[in-house]
Order: structure tokens, then C-alpha cells, then sequence
């Protein structure tokens, strides 16, 4: 099964992606990720202007089967949610890494971001 | 613990099958997705592993006259190639298990289990046995770790099983194609020389068959189904369809909406018990409940708003205070919407009465409705 790792973003071991364009990051789950949960059919995201720490549960995904946290990779303050995956959960499966994404954070370290898995160390974790 | 394996655990890696724990097996939860699945199964054809149930032969003189006093079903109403939905209880109503009962021969049944109920039952027959009567007169063998299963499923699967088992059957309902058999009716047909039992029973509320053989001949079987089902869209399914299938039509899951601690009356399968049958374990109980009402009722309900899917253990809210616990639930693949079942005092178990299910701390709107949740159009 050919998995999609884009060589610009930083990874989480929970299998969530993190996109960085100055001291904001976007957040979602790897492409590997909606694969194995399959048939997204509920998304709970954080409320705006909630504070997380690295590591934090601070989301949820649903498929048919089961229910999954997703953790913020990094620490920082909700500044932004994807109203549209909550409306068509389906967008994590279809577009993980684009309109699947979940919430953007502003970093309250940027330094943390440098403890993130790059695509290669990923790649090796799921074993792609 | 090592997990059990059924004879069709290669077939499944070969199909792509994604394996998980269930009771004690390593079985398929999906191929596909469950979605793609389900919804396969609704609108064509799908094959499902289901060796991991058990087959109990009951054989005898008076093989028919213990399980009437065994099972809460009537099986005098057996002819042969016939077969019934029943239920095996303590004296005190609870459940031990629900199973298929088939009639084979003039003193030959054969009993479909639940794979996680193999153990508990085959000792509960056994000592309802050894304290039965005419003990002599009736023979018990376990046949489960010799036999295997499949179930076929979907509005498709006649064409398919008759090209499959293309030859008259040979025992059973006499019938010169599986096609020609009616809902609940069972036939031994020959399969690369060797007999196996087609029945068309389900879990799926589609129509459908299921192939019972011995546990050498399924892959045989599996790999031909697949091969011939290709004009047919027949698809491997896993455990997650069949479990959202079953939901949706209010089927019961043994372990969810059954159990030792509650009775078939609560379940709302009263319909399988037969109280003018004479005696039987729990009969007395049973009565009881059926004339005097129970102290919870199984309901089924939706979601009414945008909610996340309910799931077992939720807490269920009528009125203010938390009155029950959702047993089963999922987000619907056919509605696609939140449905689930779930246990509630009778007060409150009323068509169109609204509810909320609680979810991570939040509750949510449901509404009980009617069962099956799921109804094909006609």
C-alpha cells in the first residue's frame, strides 16, 4: 500500500502532520493514519482560543468503528478550526493533508517543533 | 493467550483482510472499508467467515424432547430441513445464548453457536443432559473445531449459490437449485464430492445463505465464491460490516444485547419463546415477565441532531437523570446517521419518546423508533 509522507512537513508518532509557516502551524493526520481508521464519519474539533500542551488530546476523529483522540504535536493556543471537515468528516479520508486538516495553533515554542519526527523518521515508523 | 485461528486465515491476508480480536479469534474487521462493505452487502453480494461459531449435532430418540426443554423455541414446529431462532436460558430467564436450531434428519439437529458461547454451552447441554430422563436416548457432539463456515449474503447471492451448488440437494429440503430454498430452510448439497449444508439464514437482514462444511473443504469453497461472485460484485466482508448490518436491523449480538443477566422477554424477543410448549428452563420466569412486564426493555433510537456516532456503554439520559446504557451503536452506513440499541426502564421505552445519548461528557438528542432501525424499501 503506497502512503503518502510529503517531504514538507513535520510528523507527530501519533501519526498527526504539522504544517509551519512562521509561528503558526496547521494541523491534521497522515495520510497513513485516515487509512487505518477508514470511513471518517465524525470530527470533534478544540474551541478557539483554547491553550494545549504538546501532547494534549485535544481533538477527535470517529470512523464506523471506533473513536480516536488526536494530540496537539506542540504546544500552543487554538486559533483557527476547519468548520468545513466538520460539516464532511469524509475530507480526512479524501484530502488528509489539505482540506482534511483540523485546527491551526499559534506555537508557544517554536523550538518544539525541531523534536517532530521528519518525513524519513516517519516513513520508517509506519515502515513505508 | 493464543488467539484461534478459523481455516480461512490465509484466505483473508491473501484478501487484504485487516485482523482483529474477537473473542478469543483473529478474524478479518474489514477488507475494504466497513463502509464500502455494508453497502456492498445491501446492494449486492457479500461473503463473510463465520467458522468461528460453533455446530453442536444433537442426535436421538429423544433428541427433540430434550431440546424443547432445553431451548425456549418451539421444535416440534421442525420438519426436516427447517430451522428456528431460538434461545438457551438459566433457570432464572438469563440468556446462556442465542443460536439457529436446525433439523437435519428425523432425530438429527444441529445447533449454530456463538464462538465466544462454545465452552458454556456445550457444558450447560451437557448437564441439562446428564439431569434429562431419557439421557440415553440422546447423543451430544461438538463438532466445532471440525467445521467451518461461511455466510453469503446480499440481494445477489441466489444467482451465486446456484452456481456454486449447481446439482439437486442431496438431504434436507429437497430442491433442485440453493435458490429454490425458503427463509429458514436448510439442504445438503455435494461440493467436490463431499457434502456440506446450505441455509438460507442470515445476519444481515438481506436475503442470503449460509455454508456450513467441514473445516477442510471451506477454502475451497471461499475461493470459488469469490471466484464465480466476480458478475455478482461480491466482496469479502469483515466483522465490522457485519456487525453495523446487524445493528442496523436490530439483530441481537450476544455479549450487547444479550446476556446471562438478561432475559429474552428484555430483549425483546419474546417471539422465540414459546410458553405453550410445556416446560422448559425459565419458563416460569419468562411467563412471569411476559404477563407482568420487566424492569428494563431493549430500545432502539437515532440521533436526531448532528452528533458524534453513539457507542456501547454511553450513558442513556431521559427526563433529566441517566436511565440506561447504550449496548450497541454505530454510525449507520445506509442512514448515515447515529443509531444504536440500548436498555431503559419500560417508562421510558416508547416509540417517538426522546432521549440523549451522553458522549465525552456532552449529551446529545436521540429519539427511540421503531425496530428495525433500517427497513429496505419495498
Amino acid at each position: 500500500m503506497s502512503t503518502n509522507v510529503p517531504a514538507d512537513l513535520k510528523y507527530a508518532k501519533s501519526h498527526e502532520w504539522l504544517r509551519v509557516a512562521g509561528d503558526v502551524a496547521t494541523v491534521g493526520i497522515t495520510d497513513h493514519a485516515q487509512h487505518e481508521l477508514t470511513d471518517v464519519v465524525f470530527v470533534e474539533l478544540p474551541a478557539v482560543g483554547r491553550k494545549v500542551k504538546a501532547g494534549e488530546a485535544c481533538a477527535v476523529v470517529e470512523s464506523v468503528k471506533t473513536a480516536s483522540d488526536i494530540y496537539a504535536p506542540v504546544s500552543g493556543e487554538i486559533i483557527e478550526v476547519n468548520k468545513p471537515v466538520s460539516d464532511d468528516p469524509s475530507l480526512v479520508n479524501t484530502a488528509p493533508f489539505a482540506g482534511g486538516w483540523f485546527f491551526k495553533l499559534k506555537l508557544a515554542n517554536t523550538t518544539e517543533v525541531g523534536a517532530l519526527l521528519t518525513p524519513e523518521a516517519y516513513k520508517a515508523q509506519i515502515g513505508s | 493467550m493464543t488467539l484461534k485461528r478459523t481455516p480461512l486465515f490465509s484466505a483473508h491476508q491473501r484478501a487484504g483482510g485487516k485482523l482483529i480480536e474477537f473473542g478469543g479469534w483473529e478474524m478479518p474487521v474489514q477488507y475494504s472499508t466497513i463502509t464500502d462493505e455494508h453497502l456492498c452487502v445491501r446492494r449486492a453480494a457479500g461473503i463473510f467467515d463465520i467458522s468461528h461459531m460453533g455446530e453442536v449435532i444433537v442426535r436421538g430418540p429423544a433428541a427433540e424432547a430434550f431440546l424443547n426443554a432445553t431451548l425456549t423455541n418451539d421444535i416440534r414446529k421442525l420438519t426436516i430441513g427447517l430451522g428456528q431462532y431460538t434461545l438457551m436460558c438459566h433457570e432464572h430467564g438469563g440468556v446462556i445464548d442465542d443460536l439457529y436450531a436446525y433439523r437435519l434428519g428425523e432425530q438429527e439437529y444441529l445447533l449454530i453457536i456463538n464462538a465466544s458461547r462454545i465452552e458454556p454451552d456445550v457444558a450447560w447441554l451437557q448437564e441439562r443432559l446428564a439431569a434429562f430422563p431419557q439421557h440415553a436416548d440422546v447423543t451430544l457432539a461438538n463438532l466445532s473445531d471440525h467445521t467451518a463456515a461461511v455466510a453469503i449474503q446480499g440481494p445477489k447471492t441466489p444467482g451465486l449459490l446456484d452456481q456454486l451448488f449447481p446439482a439437486a440437494s442431496t438431504g434436507g429440503t429437497h430442491v433442485a437449485k440453493p435458490s429454490e430454498l425458503k427463509k429458514n430452510q436448510i439442504a445438503q448439497f455435494i461440493f467436490d464430492g463431499q457434502p456440506v449444508c446450505v441455509a438460507r439464514t442470515g445476519y444481515s437482514g438481506e436475503d442470503g445463505f449460509e455454508v456450513i462444511t467441514p473445516a477442510t473443504l471451506i477454502e475451497a469453497v471461499w475461493d470459488k465464491a469469490l471466484n464465480l461472485g466476480h458478475q455478482f460484485c461480491l466482496q469479502p466482508c469483515g466483522l465490522g460490516a457485519r456487525d453495523t448490518l446487524r445493528t442496523e436491523v436490530c439483530y441481537p449480538l450476544y455479549g450487547h444485547e444479550l446476556d446471562e443477566n438478561t432475559t429474552p422477554i428484555e430483549a425483546g424477543v419474546g417471539f422465540f419463546v414459546a410458553l405453550d410448549k410445556g416446560e422448559f428452563v425459565g419458563r416460569t420466569v419468562l411467563a412471569h415477565e411476559k404477563a407482568n412486564g420487566t424492569k428494563k426493555k431493549l430500545v432502539a433510537f437515532k440521533m436526531t441532531d448532528k452528533a458524534p456516532p453513539p457507542r456501547p456503554h454511553y450513558a442513556i439520559w431521559a427526563g433529566g437523570t441517566a436511565v440506561g446504557e447504550v449496548v450497541s451503536g454505530t454510525q449507520s452506513p445506509s442512514l448515515n446517521n447515529g443509531i444504536g440499541m440500548g436498555y431503559v426502564p419500560p417508562q421510558v421505552a416508547e416509540i417517538g419518546g426522546k432521549i440523549e445519548i451522553e458522549i465525552r461528557g456532552r449529551r446529545f438528542a436521540a429519539e427511540i423508533v421503531k425496530k428495525p432501525i433500517y427497513k429496505k424499501a419495498a
